[in-house]
């Protein structure tokens, strides 16, 4: 059954309510003066310049790649953690295969650098 | 009806919107956001299946991982808002004919294929048991041990093209 | 199925709602006054009997605040980000059990609000779904800091969130279960901290990074990045990016709790129900003074030391205390010999200590050859 589930989806809305309900309160309650120095970006006080969002370095798409990686890998450990004591030294061994596989690529990356943050 | 049955409908309609919503929203970030909803949505399709851990590495790995790199591959080109005039003109009649092919077929195999499809047995545990997943995790470790294996070798190709990609040759 | 069951389940996630936002505001009060007896100071001790009531006071005041929207802001998205923060630091509770359970107008109530056999999964994808307020926060602001904080915030969380996953996976080999009830059943004899204190001391470590606190509080960095992430929000905006963060900090020292230090298990908890949150409420009041001593102790790591301290150091440690354990566990089985099983924590520690040693000698290097 997915009882369970369903605690977790009223959970969920309880949630949504609560942080709703807050803000609107905010809303409600706080003063609205608007005026034009209030909207403008905030830059520590400067007459802001340019645009706000600019391209970002290629090192997060890097991080973000190599993250995708290790979870799938992680994903992978979960199954294999809850069957090992079944599986014997057999399941270690396909483990470590999975394993080492990717620490080529980990040692790579640390090679070339990957990892470090300029 | 029964509820599974509305139930399916009404995820049905969200995940449709919300890919709709990926297609024709002129905002990328707004479209990212809009196939994390899709895929969350997925993720409770996998839980009416009962499959929770499908279901929540659905989650962690495509709403959690692979759209985070969307989101900041966005913002790393720094392409938020897409021009409003057609640069292909010729890609929405194409696209089109294509999505019109696909539909045709997909109402073809559930007309003539969706009675001879074999039936998939499933080992008789409880939705919510530990042996649910233990039965999964055999099954993995053991008859898909291959695919397994050659998943790394997958995931290391890929970790290797993202570094030859971004990493400047050492001179 | 019947209406009471809707009812239960509504006030269970009132009630997990209601305790964690009641905790975020004295965690606030806790935070200051254990902080300022650290540096030597009084803290806030005006609104009420020992300041008691000085949350209720911010709250009020936060309440009263004028919500600024920047002009050039992507609204909807500004709007949604602070909820997207805060829901998820709610509903990861959902699977932390906080007791057994009790009797109730002949029904069992059970402590916890959802017992799903993939509990420690559900952490991890909420975790990981927590990411997304951040970026979002940062991009709609159309703000450069805000965007760099949200970035910097977001590329250190799914950094250490690999560690985090490989701690959660030592607690599912010595627990052989994801059940997050069994896992704390599992802890009868002896405490998962005792048998891999190097998987608990990761797994604190990496939640340190996950939410963002000192020392690992870059993104708030305000010497480089005035507030980060949330530099353009006001009002109960602000206080939800605040309340998402203290209760993250809560609900992770619950976790670790759950994970390694017995959860709510204690002396009697098996003939008197009421104890088991006691147990927990005190695991957490601990574990959550050592986060504020921690902050009161060392200074913010730099950012490229974080990062690379994370993938180099966190992450092949972690993997090795995963199969160090995993050994260990199967030689005793094999063998039948427990002796292999106690040699885990040993292990564990020598690799902890070949990892700070390593640390110590790169300092070493990089700072001869700045010499």
């Amino acid at each position: 059954m997915l009882l369970e589930y369903i605690a977790i989806a009223v959970m969920i809305a309880v949630a949504t309510l609560i942080a709703f309900i807050a803000i609107g309160l905010g809303e409600l309650l706080g003063p609205k003066k608007k005026s034009e120095a209030k909207s403008m970006p905030y830059e520590s006080g400067m007459n802001p310049y340019g645009e706000g969002t600019r391209r970002m370095p290629v090192r997060f798409y890097l991080v973000a790649v190599l993250f995708i990686l290790f979870d799938i890998e992680v994903v992978f450990f979960l199954p294999w953690a809850i069957v090992f004591r079944q599986l014997g030294i057999f399941g270690l061994i396909e483990m470590i295969i999975f394993i080492v596989i990717l620490l080529v690529g980990y040692v790579y990356a640390w090679k070339k650098g990957a990892l470090e943050w300029e | 009806m029964t509820v599974d049955l509305i139930l399916f409908l009404i995820l049905a309609l969200v995940s449709v919107s919300t890919a709709l919503g990926m297609l024709l929203s002129r905002n990328t970030v707004y479209s990212a956001l809009f196939l994390v909803l899709n895929f969350v949505t997925v993720a409770v399709f996998y839980l009416l299946l009962g499959a929770p851990f499908i279901a929540m590495a659905q989650v962690t790995v495509y709403a959690g991982a692979i759209m985070v790199l969307f989101l900041f591959v966005i913002m790393l080109l720094g392409t938020e808002v897409l021009p409003a005039s057609n640069i292909l003109p010729w890609q929405k009649p194409l696209a089109g004919g294509l999505a019109a092919v696909l539909a045709v077929e997909a109402i073809y195999l559930l007309l003539v294929r969706a009675r001879s499809v074999a039936q998939v047995t499933s080992p008789d545990v409880a939705i919510n048991s530990m042996d649910n997943l233990r039965e999964m995790g055999k099954v993995l470790f053991s008859t898909y041990l291959l695919p397994f294996e050659v998943t790394s070798i997958l995931l290391l190709v890929a970790m290797v093209g993202a570094i030859v990609l971004t990493k400047k040759e050492k001179a | 199925m019947d209406w009471t069951f809707w009812l239960e389940w509504v006030l269970k996630g009132f009630v997990l709602c209601l305790v964690l936002l009641t905790g975020f505001a004295y965690l606030t009060y806790y935070e200051r006054r254990a902080l300022a007896r650290m540096q030597n100071r009084i803290g806030p001790n005006r609104a009420g009997p020992q300041g008691l009531l000085q949350p209720i006071a911010d709250a009020v005041k936060l309440f009263f605040k004028e919500e600024l929207t920047p002009a050039r802001a992507y609204k909807i998205v500004f709007f949604l980000a602070p909820i997207v923060t805060v829901v998820p630091s709610l509903i990861i509770a959902a699977v932390i059990p906080w007791g057994t359970s009790f009797q109730l107008f002949g029904r069992t109530i059970t402590l916890y609000v959802a017992d799903i056999n993939v509990g420690v999964l559900y952490l991890m994808s909420i975790a990981s779904i927590a990411v997304y307020g951040i970026v979002l926060a940062g991009w709609s602001s159309n703000n450069k800091y805000a965007m760099l904080g949200g970035m910097r915030s977001s590329a250190q969380m799914i950094s250490y969130e690999l560690a985090l996953g490989l701690s959660f996976v030592t607690a599912i080999l010595l627990a052989n279960s994801m059940r997050m009830i069994d896992i704390v059943n599992a802890q009868s004899s002896w405490w998962f901290v005792v048998i891999q204190p190097v998987g608990a001391l990761i797994f604190w470590i990496a939640t340190l990074a996950e939410v963002n606190r000192a020392p690992f509080d870059m993104p708030e960095a305000e010497q480089e990045l005035t507030a980060g992430y949330h530099a353009e929000y006001s009002g109960m905006k602000f206080a939800l990016f605040f309340m998402a963060e203290y209760q993250k900090m809560i609900v992770i020292c619950a976790i670790l709790a759950t994970l390694f230090f017995g959860g709510y298990l204690g002396p009697f908890v098996d003939k008197f129900w009421f104890l088991g949150p006691v147990y927990m409420f005190a695991k957490v009041f601990i574990l959550l003074f050592f986060m504020i001593w921690v902050r009161a102790t060392w200074p913010r790591i730099r950012y490229d030391r974080l990062m690379s301290f994370g993938w180099k150091v966190l992450v092949p440690l972690a993997l090795a205390v995963v199969f160090i354990t995993a050994t260990g566990i199967l030689l005793a089985q094999e063998l039948n010999n427990q002796l292999y099983f106690w040699a885990i924590p040993f292990v564990s520690i020598v690799a902890a200590g070949i990892a700070v040693m390593m640390i110590y000698r790169e300092l070493r290097r990089k700072a001869y050859e700045r010499a």
